[in-house]
């Protein structure tokens, strides 16, 4: 019983990893109906800016994190202005390759810049753990799922609660109506650009110490913060939590059970029975067609 | 400008428009039968890839250009059809029994994703082929007695009737020249027909399509199913052309490589397929060059315009070390999905049809004859 309960917290430690890039994908989604699928290379450049911050000026850790997250905000900012504003408004499915052809670029440029060895920073994090009765957690897991569900709230408060967020999810809904209405259509992509970018930076910083910074950590961890996001109904900022938690469970309970090769597949599996019975994920927007 | 008059309708869905054809496409057809007598076996073994490429290509275009379904799992299907051809083979069975029965299954295979097609849409269609080509990639690495794992397996020399095929030989280019040219007329004859129609249909409005009375979710299977099909008889010939698979040679990677054959290409017609594979193929002929003769082409030049020699020899050593450095092949695959869906969204197909106009209205061309219908965008979760 105690193996089941230390598979499952460790589950829900990796599922708050999805979770966290998952956040990333959902947020533009939410915002201008764009996916990106190079949000798990975003989240590894955010691992190279802090690992470059860090490691090789010598920051602090808590200002490297600050610079690092400030820093792929920016970034994020460019890249929405560069590549994404251009082709707004076109078929779903260039935007979604244009994205695929960043994550493939970013990849290799820093695989160029930074080399291909795996890197690793310092953290407050890195070693230590919590002790609960018999279970035990590390500190670096803990602290990504203080953090993933710290933002899972205030991401959520925002989009609910302010102006900015209203605008946002205006602007998903109809760009020319929110225009019409007064919202600064523009900036309102380049911002949440920005939020998701530094999202992602966020959980570059915070896995560092788990999965160290490679070049090639973004598109492994963001293909299965994918299904998180889909299985929790893309445009959710919950189901992305909660998406990323069962992709995790899942994974990690079927490595421990289940004969070897299922850990990677089962997600997969999971993730097409449920597509196949709600089309929209768990909790995305079950809405009737309209002509 | 040649102005053909049509006065009926079989003119007007003639494959070839007028005699023109006949002359540029036998052109063509002349040069690709005369090509292995002419050119370096190299060039040769590129050519049957950029065939096999473009085979895929054709099938991507039925299902992505003209169904308007996107598809990132189509490294599977080629997996599934070379791995049947392999498995098959190994058993004994004759090519001219496997190569359809490679087809047949994919196709099958292929139906079976279709139906989930059914009730998903844009980024969820997406995920679910994705999450179906890491499902067949997984299977092939642990399905061991069928397909020895991640050892990969060893295809023989292709047999055609007692007559073999070595994988460099110019009876396998015919081969894949005639496969290539049958997948080709299939897709234009596909357009032909009202099963095309429907596609197009489905393509440009579903709710349209279907209030006029087309069954979505059966040309939406058959769609997947022909593309499938076509994409497993490219993988018998991929399977013999390496004469070895293994599981990871069919990974996502391969499928955002065939997606890029048709957006390089252009995706709205048959022409892209073949334009887009020569592209992809002729990549890494030219990442070779741009290591080994660049450089020294650089250089030369560098000194001819009166630089001292060590200045072009350390010329010489930066541009081979950017050329050699390691994963130079991703950044240029990036940079050129990135270009072309951002300038040339039509791709080298639609270039050529703009070159082509420009010439035939001479002073007359306008630029927005081309421009692209810039939409706002209306959420989908409304559609």
């Amino acid at each position: 019983m105690l193996d089941f309960i230390q598979q499952l917290v460790s589950g829900i430690a990796l599922g708050c990893v999805y979770g966290l890039i998952a956040l990333g994908f959902v947020l533009i989604y939410k915002a201008t109906e764009v996916v990106n699928f190079a949000q798990g290379d975003l989240m590894m450049l955010g691992g190279f800016f802090v690992f470059t911050f860090i490691g090789l000026i010598g920051l602090d850790y808590w200002l490297g994190f600050l610079f690092a997250v400030c820093g792929m905000a920016v970034f994020g900012m460019a890249t929405e202005r560069i590549l994404i504003r251009p082709i707004l408004g076109y078929p779903q499915f260039s935007i979604v390759m244009a994205t695929i052809g960043l994550g493939y670029f970013l990849r290799s440029l820093a695989g160029m810049i930074w080399g291909t060895d795996d890197l690793k920073i310092e953290t407050p994090f890195s070693s230590g753990v919590l002790k609960l009765g018999d279970l035990v957690i590390a500190h670096d897991k803990l602290s990504v799922i203080v953090a993933t569900v710290i933002l899972c709230i205030v991401l959520y408060a925002f989009f609910n609660y302010t102006r900015m967020g209203t605008a946002m999810r205006a602007t998903s809904e109809n760009m020319l109506a929110a225009y019409y209405m007064g919202i600064p259509v523009k900036r309102v992509v380049s911002l949440i650009w920005a939020i998701s970018a530094a999202v992602a930076a966020t959980a570059g910083v915070l896995l560092a110490p788990i999965t160290f910074i490679h070049s090639n950590v973004g598109l492994a961890l963001g293909l299965k913060a994918f299904p998180a996001a889909v299985l929790g109904g893309f445009g959710s900022i919950p189901g992305a939590l909660i998406g990323g938690l069962i992709i995790g469970v899942i994974e990690t309970l079927a490595g421990f059970y289940l004969p070897q090769g299922w850990k990677d597949v089962a997600p997969y599996v999971v993730l097409l029975i449920v597509l196949l019975v709600r089309p929209h994920g768990l909790f995305g927007p079950s809405m009737r067609k309209k002509v | 400008m040649r102005f053909v008059f049509k006065t009926d309708y079989n003119q007007d869905i003639k494959l070839l428009k007028h005699g023109g054809y006949w002359w540029s496409y036998g052109a063509l057809l002349a040069v690709m039968i005369a090509a292995p007598y002419l050119i370096g076996s190299y060039l040769q073994s590129q050519i049957v890839f950029v065939f096999i490429y473009a085979i895929v290509g054709v099938a991507l275009i039925i299902l992505t250009g003209f169904t308007g379904q996107a598809s990132l799992g189509h490294a599977a299907f080629l997996a599934i059809g070379a791995y049947t051809a392999g498995f098959m083979q190994s058993k004994g069975i004759p090519f001219i029994v496997y190569f359809p029965a490679a087809a047949i299954i994919t196709g099958a295979v292929g139906a079976m994703v279709g139906f989930p097609a059914l009730r998903l849409s844009g980024i969820y269609l997406v995920i679910a082929t994705i999450a179906f080509a890491f499902i067949v990639e997984e299977i092939l690495a642990r399905w061991e007695s069928v397909t020895h794992g991640n050892e990969g397996m060893r295809v023989r020399t292709l047999d055609l009737l007692g007559q073999p095929m070595p994988r460099d030989s110019d009876a396998f280019y015919f081969l894949c020249l005639l496969v290539l040219v049958g997948s080709i007329l299939l897709a234009l004859n596909l357009l032909r027909t009202p099963t095309g129609r429907a596609f197009i249909a489905i393509r440009d409005s579903e709710t349209a399509g279907k209030s006029m009375g087309i069954d979505l979710a059966g040309y939406k299977v058959k769609s997947f199913a022909i593309s499938a099909a076509l994409t497993g008889m490219a993988g018998v010939l991929f399977a013999h052309k390496m004469s070895f698979i293994s599981p990871e040679m069919f990974t996502l990677l391969l499928s955002i490589e065939f997606i890029m054959v048709i957006i390089i290409g252009g995706a709205f017609g048959v022409h892209g397929a073949v334009l887009g594979a020569i592209f992809i193929v002729m990549v890494d002929p030219f990442l070779t060059a741009l290591k080994d003769d660049v450089p020294v082409l650089g250089a030369s030049l560098a000194s001819s315009l009166g630089m001292s020699p060590e200045a072009s020899g350390k010329l010489r050593e930066t541009m081979s070390s950017i050329g050699s450095a390691a994963g130079l092949k991703g950044a240029i695959y990036g940079l050129i999905i990135m270009m072309f869906i951002l300038f040339e969204p039509y791709g080298l197909y639609g270039r050529w049809l703009k070159v082509k106009l420009f010439f035939q209205l001479f002073p007359l061309y306008k630029k927005a004859t081309f421009k692209r219908q810039k939409t706002y965008v209306k959420s989908e979760r409304n559609r």
